[in-house]
């Protein structure tokens, strides 16, 4: 087609039609291209950021954000900014005022208990010091004049404690780190950073709980997936097929039915228990505990996570040509040699690949941990449910989710640079 | 990887050996889900074999825990809100997540890392995160605890499996038979779904079927978006399993093992078409 054009107008072969320049013409034709390419993609592309990216930045800012206490107690924290929290003694009687006053607005207007639950999270006891000073109070006439220090001591005797003022200042900005000072198991209610007592430091525990199963587990499927991958690349495709059905099954049954499963296998009346009592190896008044600790979430994520590790290295043995380990045996290598030093470095981007995957997911786990792990086999996400479902902490929720997704997505980075993100293959 | 004839004892005993251990690792991969099937069919309400199920005692299994499935209302109700959910966020995923792979399969796509990168991200986001970060938004444009907020929450998470499966289809695609299409007067609409739909329809099931299962299997993002009227199958077996745990999670198991056969069945015969038209394979 293009050669009978260029007979027809031959004069001005380099033109394209209505004698523009080619290369006007093409770059032209390439721009459409793109848009046309990006109005496809455009309605996706939107839905997700609306609908997922959007949200979770929300959801992260509130790690942030800490307006609860300006909002309500605004007197307050003007009247504080004078004050020095570095010297022992209490506040003047005009930040009481203030406090009576603007503790006067918040029971009215119902604010009183979100401010007291905020400085909760920081200072154990602050709803029943709010609460003890709201029954005074609400009692007040409009006109009283102090002295408000007294009232508010015999209220509560904490309210007279320097600790709970110099909490009140350091959590009194707009905009905090606090909540990523508890996510790391620090505080500043004294107003200088310090870590927490240790029988409220949980977070780096399970950070790092979270890090190393995450690793064994990581593991442990390569050390059983390995030799399956291997097996799968090294026979027969017939067989291969036939194998691989084995590990798709796995793959493709719900993660809530191999963790039930599991939760019946291990139990202490299940059947593995069952079996090991009959062989006679476990006397049966002494079953073993295998559920509700970390051995069970080993096992039971073992077996999850086993066939997204085999997969991306089975596609990726597939390719190493067989010829290679040939050669090197008729070089005089023997088996071990053939295979370490031929072998085992063509296979090590599949060992990269799937160990990352596997990474990945198990960090973010949270279903399997929950149902057998017990409270010794709880993983960071399991504790991040617990502070949104019971203490409602939200900023908490915030801070801890931020830093388990910027491990996620520094390894997702690492991922791509691997095994680039286009190239993820599915079953 | 056969044993040649000259191999010496210590080669045969490793060939053996190696393959009893890959057989370890294979039953290790199956038992449990091959335990669960029998033992759904237990007569009583017991997580073990009873000894009338190991002496094969008719006496000893029943349907009694499927029986108790197909009637209690708690049940029924987790199972049409799943049937009612997933196919729904499969249609959403499906058709938004092909016509984007179309596009991200074009030669110049400005940012297409980037992009890509975005388009995944719900698969590499771990579910707590995604599960609370869309609680706030849907509860503030109203949609927390309805059934639409429910299906774009699921089709959120399968599309990057849509994504996925469909690329990898379109990196076969010849685009000469769209100009081709398009030489003889064929609308780009036209174009798309009498050539290059049928051709790429594998990769678009396959995807699709990734997408019905995540939806189906789905627990932590239902919880946090849903209410008790959007109660799943399987956020009604975790909370059966978290609180008494009653033997008919094990028959709803074994009929959702059935399932994933039925999918993996699915999948194998798209495969194995998709070699024969390719001519890979002379099968």
């Amino acid at each position: 087609m293009m050669s009978t054009q260029a007979t027809d107008h031959d004069e001005r072969s380099m033109d394209a039609r209505g004698g523009e320049p080619l290369k006007r013409s093409l770059a032209r034709a390439l721009r459409r291209q793109k848009i046309r390419a990006l109005l496809l993609i455009a309605p996706l592309l939107a839905f997700i950021v609306l609908g997922f990216l959007m949200p979770i930045g929300s959801m992260l800012f509130r790690s942030v954000e800490n307006p609860q206490i300006t909002d309500i107690l605004p007197r307050t924290v003007v009247a504080l900014a004078d004050w020095d929290a570095d010297s022992n003694e209490l506040p003047s009687e005009a930040v009481y005022t203030a406090l009576v006053s603007d503790l006067r607005i918040a029971i009215e207007e119902r604010t009183a208990m979100t401010m007291a639950r905020r400085m909760n999270y920081e200072m154990a006891g602050f709803t029943t010091m709010v609460r003890r000073a709201s029954r005074p109070l609400r009692r007040l006439d409009d006109d009283a004049t102090g002295p408000f220090r007294e009232l508010m001591i015999e209220a509560h005797d904490d309210w007279g404690d320097v600790a709970t003022w110099r909490a009140l200042k350091a959590y009194s900005s707009p905009y905090t780190v606090g909540y990523y000072l508890s996510a790391v198991d620090y505080t500043m209610v004294s107003g200088e950073i310090e870590p927490l007592p240790d029988n409220r430091s949980i977070h780096l525990m399970l950070f790092w709980r979270t890090a190393w199963m995450s690793g064994l587990i990581c593991f442990l499927t390569l050390l059983l997936g390995y030799p399956v991958a291997f097996l799968l690349a090294n026979v027969k495709e017939r067989y291969a097929n036939l194998l691989l059905i084995m590990v798709l099954l796995p793959f493709w049954t719900s993660l809530l039915v191999r963790t039930s499963a599991w939760k019946v296998l291990l139990q202490e009346q299940g059947v593995i228990n069952q079996l090991l009592v009959w062989i006679g190896l476990v006397a049966d008044d002494n079953r073993l505990a295998m559920i509700n600790n970390k051995f069970g979430v080993i096992v039971a994520m073992t077996h999850i996570l086993l066939p997204f590790m085999i997969l991306p290295l089975y596609s990726v043995m597939k390719t190493v040509p067989p010829s290679y380990v040939r050669a090197a045996k008729s070089l005089g290598a023997n088996d071990w040699t053939a295979f370490w030093r031929v072998y085992f470095p063509q296979s090590v981007p599949g060992i990269g690949a799937g160990a990352i995957l596997v990474f990945i997911m198990a960090v973010g786990y949270y279903i399997t941990p929950e149902l057998v792990g017990g409270p010794s086999g709880m993983f960071i996400s399991n504790r991040i449910a617990h502070q949104w479902n019971v203490s409602g902490n939200w900023g908490l929720v915030g801070a801890l989710g931020t830093i388990l997704l910027v491990a996620v997505l520094v390894l997702y980075w690492v991922y791509d640079k691997i095994v680039g993100i286009d190239n993820v293959k599915l079953g | 990887m056969a044993l040649p004839t000259y191999a010496t004892p210590l080669q045969r005993t490793w060939y053996y050996g190696f393959r009893v251990i890959c057989g370890l690792i294979f039953f290790f991969l199956m038992f449990p889900i091959a335990v669960i099937v029998p033992l759904s069919f237990n007569a009583q309400n017991y997580f073990t074999f009873t000894p009338e199920m190991l002496a094969l005692d008719p006496e000893g299994y029943s349907l009694h825990h499927y029986v108790d499935f197909f009637t209690n209302p708690d049940w029924q109700h987790a199972m049409w809100n799943s049937l009612s959910i997933a196919p729904m966020a499969t249609l959403v995923s499906v058709s938004l997540g092909t016509l984007a792979a179309v596009g991200l399969s074009q030669s110049h796509v400005p940012f297409k890392r980037v992009i890509m990168a975005v388009l995944i991200s719900p698969m590499i986001v771990p579910l707590i995160i995604s599960a609370a970060g869309m609680y706030f938004f849907f509860s503030t444009i109203g949609l927390q605890g309805t059934y639409w907020g429910v299906v774009l929450a699921h089709a959120i998470l399968g599309i990057p499996f849509v994504i996925i499966t469909v690329t990898a289809t379109l990196v076969g695609f010849d685009n000469s038979l769209t100009r081709a299409a398009a030489s003889m007067g064929a609308g780009p609409v036209r174009t798309f779904f009498k050539v290059q739909l049928p051709l790429i329809l594998p990769g678009v099931i396959s995807g699709a079927l990734f997408a019905f299962i995540t939806s189906f299997d789905e627990v932590v993002v239902v919880i946090f978006v849903g209410s008790a009227g959007q109660q799943t199958l399987p956020w009604q077996m975790f909370t059966g399993l978290r609180e008494q745990i009653s033997p008919t999670i094990l028959a709803v198991a074994t009929l959702m093992v059935g399932l994933s056969i039925l999918l993996l069945a699915t999948l194998e015969i798209l495969r194995r078409r998709n070699e024969r038209l390719r001519g890979m394979s002379p099968g």
